[in-house]
């Protein structure tokens, strides 16, 4: 008996430090975490202001619109789709807000995020119902809806923009009030991803998007309803893209035709700087959150560092790139790792 | 490629349809004036901007437009989606099919459109660029909004009067490669070199790419870098749009001055607001004008191009072909000044 209960104790603490480190070096995003580290101290030593919290907080406003974007983008690149008109539906959605709210000024803030996300999530439904239902390839479907929804908003805005003297208070006040001390843009974000969290992670849908992209046969002769799955995906994705039209209009105070024409490309920048795989079926909220953080501070890093706009773009590509790199040697080190314990 | 072809093929097709329409019409009265160039009806003068979607660009095409029907001509109105001299080109490319008489162009990149310009002039059609510049040897003539050296004078002379002739001040541009913003700037430099502003430091020019989150986020390194700077000057409707949302989101009014170039309608919030005492920008609808009444000129062959030339410019008078580097211009004004006592008469305008 005594003997056992020593044996315990003296084991007890090695398999917990061994644990520990496991899951360490199981965190696949390890390297684009120390990437990012390493950037901040580089910019941090060139300008000593970046890591104030004024900074920050301008910093993480910022990237709160793409953040949100990203989540729902990963979701379309895990069922091996793509979608390119998210920047038409945000401006669609973006334009319409801003032309009703200049009309009706007492509209309530939270009715008009309603309305930017339900103009979204009918945009999401159409592309949704061309992939699914009518099988047309995601790139093509979402390029082609990109110019039609582009085209929309011109249509709809006869070309002009929407000026902030046009709108309310209280609409271009929803991106600068706080909720708990949180700017609003932020919260709105934390409380999407906590939702997210629990969407991908514990529930049947959540998985099986994991499942539909990984291996669509296979999930098809378990019983997944594909057309389900990547109905409610694109839905989703729209839904975020009009929500995100709100906040766009909201944070800048002006809806014009083009509107974040091109974001969609930076939003799956931050995708695939996340580890999301173009090729389907992998892909975690983590990583997204970091490719999203490390190009917001590549955007408010490069000004501050004094770089030449000649330059910036250049540099801007090229750490993208190192960035993947870093983060794919890491991973395919932490992969073999794996493996190598699975066999002991 | 089959696609490009058939698009092409469409196009021609319209335009010989209109120069068919257009004989119909008018061909007894107006001969054959232009000879190499168009059908012989009414003359078709095409105006090509950088974007669609741009209210400034609507209201200028609202005045080519306006000028045009005066002359009693035909008008096409083109623009590519995106800002971009590709864009531009294969829009150029289908009007020299078409065989308009005349181009007007507002050149996304100054030298990118050279070649496709040459193209369209030994075509016999008519280029000249209004607003934004193409190089002397890609056009007859340039017709300036408002001359660019009073546009960057004005603009150190407005920032200087507002910060009292003291302290730095910083510069939020579009692209590094605008070719108006660049000229502009440079006449800034020029202005500054005054006895009068030696207390005046221009510290950095920031480049925001007209694009909303680009320029909001140069805005706020501007902020961060140099924590003693006065004032902003951006010469760009969206960057100087975003600077004052900026400036208005973290209080700043009164601390730190903006001026530049802007729409009425975008910048009227922050005129009110305080955040900036004045801005200025010339009548858009008056650039076109004037810039329809040039091309015109150029058709009915009353001017070359040449320096010294005169012709009449329908409502804006009679103006004169004068030097511009190693090609000729035409020039239409000052910068009008907007502050707090005419912007809500303005804002509703454009």
């Amino acid at each position: 008996m005594a003997e056992s209960v020593i044996d315990n104790s003296t084991e007890l603490p090695v398999e917990k430090k061994a644990s520990k480190l496991a899951a360490i070096s199981k965190f696949r995003e390890l390297g684009l975490l120390a990437f990012i580290i390493l950037l901040c101290i580089v910019v941090q030593t060139k300008n000593a202001s970046f890591l104030t919290i004024g900074n920050l907080t301008d910093m993480i406003t910022n990237t709160a619109i793409l953040s949100i974007l990203a989540l729902g983008m990963m979701l379309v690149l895990i069922t091996r789709g793509i979608d390119l008109s998210i920047g038409s539906t945000l401006a669609l959605s973006g334009m319409i807000v801003a032309q009703t709210v200049s009309i009706y000024s007492g509209l309530n803030p939270v009715l008009a995020i309603l309305m930017g996300t339900a103009i979204g999530i009918v945009c999401g439904i159409v592309i949704g119902f061309l992939v699914a239902k009518i099988g047309i390839l995601p790139i093509i479907a979402t390029l082609a809806m990109m110019n039609i929804f582009r085209g929309l908003n011109y249509t709809v805005s006869d070309g002009q923009w929407i000026s902030s003297y046009q709108m309310p208070a209280s609409f271009v006040s929803i991106a600068t009030s706080k909720i708990l001390g949180i700017n609003t843009l932020v919260f709105i974000a934390i409380v999407i991803y906590i939702i997210a969290f629990y969407f991908i992670n514990h529930t049947r849908t959540g998985r099986q998007i994991y499942a539909v992209g990984s291996n669509p046969e296979s999930a098809k002769v378990s019983g997944i309803n594909q057309t389900k799955i990547l109905l409610i995906v694109y839905s989703i994705m729209g839904g975020l893209s009009g929500l995100s039209g709100v906040l766009w209009v909201s944070k800048f105070a002006s809806a014009q035709g083009d509107t974040a024409s091109g974001y969609e490309l930076t939003v799956i920048a931050a995708c695939i700087l996340g580890g999301v795989s173009i090729a389907g079926g992998s892909g975690k909220i983590s990583g997204v959150i970091l490719g999203a953080f490390l190009l917001g501070i590549l955007n408010n890093g490069l000004p501050l560092m004094n770089v030449s706009p000649f330059w910036q773009m250049a540099i801007q590509g090229s750490i993208i790139l190192i960035a993947v790199i870093i983060n794919a040697l890491v991973k395919r080190g932490v992969d073999r790792n794996n493996l190598l314990r699975r066999k002991i | 490629m089959k696609k490009l072809l058939s698009k092409f093929a469409m196009i021609g097709l319209a335009a010989t349809m209109l120069t068919a329409c257009g004989s119909q019409e008018a061909a007894p009265e107006q001969g054959a004036a232009a000879g190499d160039s168009g059908g012989d009806g009414a003359k078709t003068y095409a105006m090509v901007f950088k974007n669609t979607g741009n209210p400034y660009g609507e209201k200028m095409m609202e005045g080519f437009e306006e000028a045009i029907k005066e002359a009693g001509g035909e008008v096409i109105l083109r623009a590519p989606d995106q800002p971009t001299a590709e864009g531009q080109i294969q829009i150029v490319e289908q009007l020299i099919t078409q065989k308009v008489d005349s181009i007007l162009i507002t050149g996304n990149d100054i030298d990118a459109l050279q070649p496709v310009l040459k193209k369209a002039m030994d075509a016999g059609i008519k280029v000249l660029s209004a607003d934004a510049a193409v190089n002397p040897q890609s056009r007859l003539v340039h017709v300036n909004q408002a001359d660019p050296e009073l546009i960057g004078r004005t603009q150190i002379q407005a920032v200087s009067e507002m910060i009292n002739g003291e302290g730095q001040i910083a510069v939020l541009s579009a692209t590094s490669q605008a070719s108006n913003q660049n000229l502009w700037i440079e006449w800034m430099k020029k202005e500054l070199e005054k006895p009068e502003y030696e207390k005046v430091e221009l510290v950095k020019v920031a480049y925001g790419d007209d694009l909303r989150d680009k320029s909001t986020s140069e805005t706020e390194a501007l902020l961060l870098q140099y924590p003693d700077l006065k004032a902003i000057v951006s010469p760009t409707t969206v960057g100087i749009a975003a600077a004052g949302k900026v400036l208005t989101d973290k209080g700043l009014e009164g601390k730190i001055v903006l001026t530049g170039l802007g729409l009425p309608s975008e910048m009227a919030t922050y005129i009110e607001n305080g955040v900036s005492p004045a801005m200025f920008l010339w009548n858009p609808i008056d650039v076109g004008y004037g810039a329809g009444m040039t091309a015109v000129a150029l058709v009915e062959g009353e001017i070359t191009g040449k320096l010294g030339e005169k012709f009449e410019a329908g409502r804006l008078g009679e103006k004169e072909i004068v030097e511009d580097g190693e090609g000729t211009q035409v020039m239409l004004g000052e910068p009008f000044r907007f502050d707090k006592e005419n912007i809500a008469e303005w804002k509703e305008v454009y």
